[in-house]
């Protein structure tokens, strides 16, 4: 399979949301949250493109997320931190790769834990299919359907340049169709 | 041998005590501490991942701070927590250890914080327990009180990163002391290099020289050159028989004042587990004084709780996926 290139969908989501904040009446409400650790890089990219002084923090939402029952607490967790007051801001949240929803929940819950939003906009590099939540990306480089034991990864290298790489595991997971009788 | 603290996939399961954990565990609990560090300073300090789960904070001993940090540990991962103070109930009436921990399993408790007088309890109501319920010691005896020894690791790394170029020295009752064993455990694989011991040799474990420190009597000469003070407290309530000959002599030989401070590095950092008695063990201006991180340390005692509380309450450990 042909994957696009993430710098390409770089740029096409940093000029979508040059255009959203164009139309924005008061910049200096909004504010930046990327996701651990794939967002993080994108917003810090964006906000170098852009040269926005705006307020930006990051979120590792492990903390939040639903399942921690199962499989709990990854090691590699990362400390969120959000220097701004969320409260009545407009808020630009990045992630890489949008997927079950589930981060998003998760992150949406934590930055409520800050304060109230006066809006969240969620930008994603790549939409590969699959929400399980009336969740959805607001701004998308691109849209590409994966199998369910397929895995997408973001990589940035020691030049800060990204990378996309596709994993296939061996099982393929039993996924229930909707009836469409 | 099987560490009972560990589950079958090399998971943290119990936390017993510091000594045969591995550095892979030592650091995810102090990783994960960094997150909630930030957590306490947001305006709601409370995350759901306990949500719906029992904590019960047994103390066959009585100690209100280390009871307090465990249950504000607990509250800000939203579990509900319920205190048991068994020296003044059950156990006065006669009940057994292991009755106290059966009925207590029957209001389907998740998570016990144990503190007692014997060394091991903590480790028998693990061995008791069913497979979904996690035990956390919080001191028994003379044995081992893990958590403080990693608050204490913790503050050490938050000041001073580089662990693997580190002179630190633990002044004062190390025979009496469960936090200077766990500390050592610690520091020691973790990897600090040199851990010093300043005592009198009535105040020394005989085998101490076996944990891997160096071993000191004399305040000058062990004092010197380090990068940490680690204060420890003169356990009045532990001494039995003349060890000492006074508290004001104590004090004069092994006090920490602002003048012995000076032998150490100009950044060096003090350190007490509390409570303190100023006067005895360090002095007033030492203890209020600008190297101070006795404060901080209380502060990040809940954070280092709230990380083995949720290491232990949640899942495998393993990975997650799923964006």
């Amino acid at each position: 399979m042909q994957l696009p290139n993430p710098e390409t969908l770089l740029s096409d989501i940093t000029a979508k949301i040059q255009a959203q904040l164009n139309l924005a009446t008061n910049i200096e409400h909004c504010a930046f949250v990327g996701i651990h650790s794939g967002g993080v890089w994108l917003m810090q990219r964006i906000l170098n493109t852009l040269k926005l002084d705006t307020p930006y923090g990051t979120l590792d939402a492990a903390l939040y997320r639903d399942d921690y029952a199962q499989r709990g607490l990854k090691a590699e967790s990362k400390p969120s931190n959000i220097p701004f007051n969320v409260q009545d801001k407009h808020i630009i949240l990045i992630d890489d790769i949008f997927y079950t929803g589930r981060t998003t929940r998760a992150a949406m819950n934590e930055l409520f834990d800050y304060g109230r939003p006066a809006s969240i906009t969620l930008a994603v590099l790549i939409n590969r299919g699959g929400a399980e939540l009336p969740i959805s990306p607001n701004i998308v480089g691109a849209e590409i359907l994966l199998n369910h034991n397929q895995s997408l990864q973001l990589s940035q290298d020691t030049k800060g340049k990204l990378h996309l790489s596709l994993k296939e595991s061996a099982t393929e997971y039993i996924r229930l169709e909707p009836n469409n009788d | 041998m099987i560490n009972p603290q560990l589950d079958s996939d090399g998971n943290l399961k119990h936390l017993l005590t510091i000594e045969g954990l591995p550095t892979r565990i030592l650091n995810q609990i102090l990783d994960t501490a960094e997150t909630f560090v930030g957590v306490a300073e947001r305006d709601i300090k409370k995350v759901p991942l306990l949500r719906g789960k029992t904590v019960c904070n047994i103390f066959f001993e009585n100690s209100t701070r280390t009871r307090t940090t465990f249950e504000i540990a607990a509250k800000r991962l939203s579990a509900d927590v319920i205190n048991l103070n068994v020296g003044t109930s059950s156990q006065s009436k006669g009940e057994t250890i292991l009755d106290t921990v059966d009925n207590l399993i029957a209001m389907h408790a998740d998570m016990f914080v144990v503190r007692h007088n014997q060394s091991g309890a903590p480790h028998f109501i693990a061995q008791h327990v069913p497979d979904h319920i996690s035990v956390i010691n919080a001191g028994d005896g003379r044995h081992a009180h893990p958590t403080q020894g990693l608050l204490d690791v913790f503050t050490i790394r938050r000041y001073k990163p580089d662990m693997h170029n580190l002179r630190i020295a633990l002044v004062g009752d190390v025979l009496h002391s469960r936090v200077a064993r766990s500390e050592i455990h610690a520091l020691t694989t973790l990897g600090v290099p040199e851990v010093r011991v300043i005592a009198p040799k009535t105040l020394l474990p005989t085998d101490v020289e076996k944990l891997g420190v160096q071993v000191f009597h004399d305040m000058k000469a062990g004092l010197k050159d380090v990068d940490v003070v680690m204060m420890l407290r003169l356990q009045n309530e532990r001494m039995n028989g003349a060890m000492l000959p006074s508290a004001q002599e104590y004090f004069k030989t092994f006090g920490l004042t602002q003048e012995k401070l000076q032998l150490a590095k100009p950044d060096a950092i003090v350190m007490h587990p509390g409570p303190m008695n100023r006067g005895v063990e360090i002095d007033s201006c030492v203890a209020d004084g600008n190297q101070s991180v006795i404060l901080p340390q209380v502060t990040y005692g809940i954070a280092v709780r709230m990380a083995v509380m949720a290491i232990l309450g949640g899942g495998s450990g393993q990975t997650g996926s799923g964006a």
